[in-house]
């Protein structure tokens, strides 16, 4: 193991760190706004536009972020569609995450007693003031394991954005592989940047999912 | 005349090329969830022993394997293992082994969530009306969790089939290998075939994987009730 290579290029690693950090935030808030308003469009049952989000649902579950990314970079060019790897790996997050992100919020309200919502209305509250005072509330503590698991499958995808040529940190371990033959320090580099990132947001959501577990109704 | 993307499609053998490049992800995808499901299994039954040192053990590479970007896994085993082992191995059995540990895994939580999900009481019931220990299992443990278990089993094989697509970039020729070498074949004369042949790849998973999906889901709501 050469440790004098490991000081010199982890600064490359810290670099690429940040940039799949940065994406990996803005693709999984994006994914979290457009995942709500999906779910939301499926709770009101809006006509014609519930018939096409779950046709997206379903195809952007059904398909691997690697071929998404293909077709959005390689594919939308030749008709002059042109995107930087960067807004390219940011749409791709969004696309694949906002449908997981939908799927979850939907468990969680899909779990809400329906006589709950009942209840509301009879006590007189508005459909809206139902939903933001009784089914969210829970709905988001129920949906909270599968909402976590998708920030982290979500973070652990971004590690494919090397293949549309965003320098992230499989990108820079295969170039150091490449350039320099160096391959344990390469990958273990590699290794533990991905720990240093997802170990502590994997131990912070089962602490967090600890918490919420008691949230529900009726504990 | 410029000619139709799509028309690189049904060009001599093609289509045949792409579809015998599927295979290759999806045999992959089945002879791993085929070997994890055995392995999780068992690996599932040693999580539930009450032994400290099994425990840890199994729990650090649970969280582990988990935590990892399975392309991560994928260089560790190519890229790394064979040079420090100072072996070779194709990229499509360095695929079979980081699936098979990754579905182990999986399959590992999910065999221990249902084994443990399953209340108390059934096992003294059972044994309250004279059962034999394997008896116990036999009719009423394990059908119980195979119930719960073979909605998300299926499931799992969607996530392989659709984690095997990153196998192209270690360097296997499956269907995304197959599509980038046509794309390249027709550059000149078919500019435009990129955005038809990543686009019918797209259709394809989907093809796959839906159907899978849809019978995990089916399955799931027939047994709940």
């Amino acid at each position: 193991m050469d440790f004098a290579f490991i000081r010199e290029y982890s600064p490359l690693y810290i670099e690429a760190a940040k940039l799949t950090m940065r994406i990996a935030v803005i693709g999984i808030l994006g994914a979290i706004i457009l995942g709500f308003l999906c779910s939301m469009i499926r709770y009101y049952r809006v006509p014609v536009l519930q018939r096409i989000i779950g046709a997206y649902i379903e195809l952007s579950r059904n398909t691997p972020l690697l071929i998404q990314l293909f077709f959005l970079y390689f594919g939308l060019v030749k008709i002059g569609i042109r995107f930087s790897s960067e807004t390219c790996a940011v749409i791709g997050m969004i696309f694949l995450g906002g449908s997981y992100m939908s799927e979850a919020f939907r468990s969680g309200i899909e779990a809400v007693a329906k006589i709950q919502t009942e209840a509301g209305l009879s006590i007189g509250l508005t459909k809206w003031q139902v939903l933001r005072y009784i089914v969210l509330p829970q709905a988001i503590a129920i949906s909270m394991p599968a909402f976590s698991a998708n920030i982290i499958f979500l973070i652990k995808e971004t590690s494919v954005f090397s293949a549309v040529a965003l320098a992230d940190l499989m990108y820079v371990a295969k170039d150091l592989i490449g350039l320099y033959y160096k391959t344990d320090e390469a990958l273990l580099m590699l290794v533990i940047a991905y720990l240093i990132i997802l170990l502590p947001i994997s131990i912070v959501f089962s602490l967090i999912e600890r918490k919420l577990r008691y949230a529900g109704m009726g504990n | 005349m410029q000619e139709w993307g799509i028309s690189v499609l049904f060009q001599g053998r093609n289509l045949i090329r792409l579809l015998t490049g599927l295979w290759v992800t999806i045999r992959i995808s089945l002879i791993s969830v085929a070997v994890s499901i055995v392995l999780g299994i068992l690996l599932g039954m040693l999580m539930t022993w009450k032994n400290p040192i099994t425990k840890g053990l199994s729990r650090i590479y649970l969280e582990f394997i988990r935590i990892m970007p399975q392309l991560v896994l994928l260089f560790i085993v190519y890229f790394g293992v064979t040079k420090a082992f100072r072996i070779s191995i194709s990229g499509e059995l360095a695929a079979i082994i980081v699936f098979v540990m990754w579905g182990m895994a999986e399959m590992g939580d999910l065999v221990r969530g249902a084994l443990q999900s399953i209340p108390k009481h059934q096992y003294e019931s059972g044994r309250a009306i004279g059962l034999t220990q394997s008896q116990i299992y036999r009719y009423i443990i394990i059908p119980q969790t195979i119930r719960r278990l073979l909605p998300l089993a299926i499931n799992l094989i969607t996530r392989m089939i659709k984690t095997t697509s990153l196998i192209v970039l270690i360097g296997v020729v499956e269907v995304v290998k197959v599509g980038q070498q046509i794309i390249e074949a027709n550059r000149l004369t078919v500019p435009t075939a990129a955005i038809w042949i990543y686009g019918v790849i797209f259709f394809l998973y989907f093809i796959v994987c839906y159907p899978i999906s849809m019978l995990s889901i089916k399955l799931e709501k027939i047994w709940k009730g």
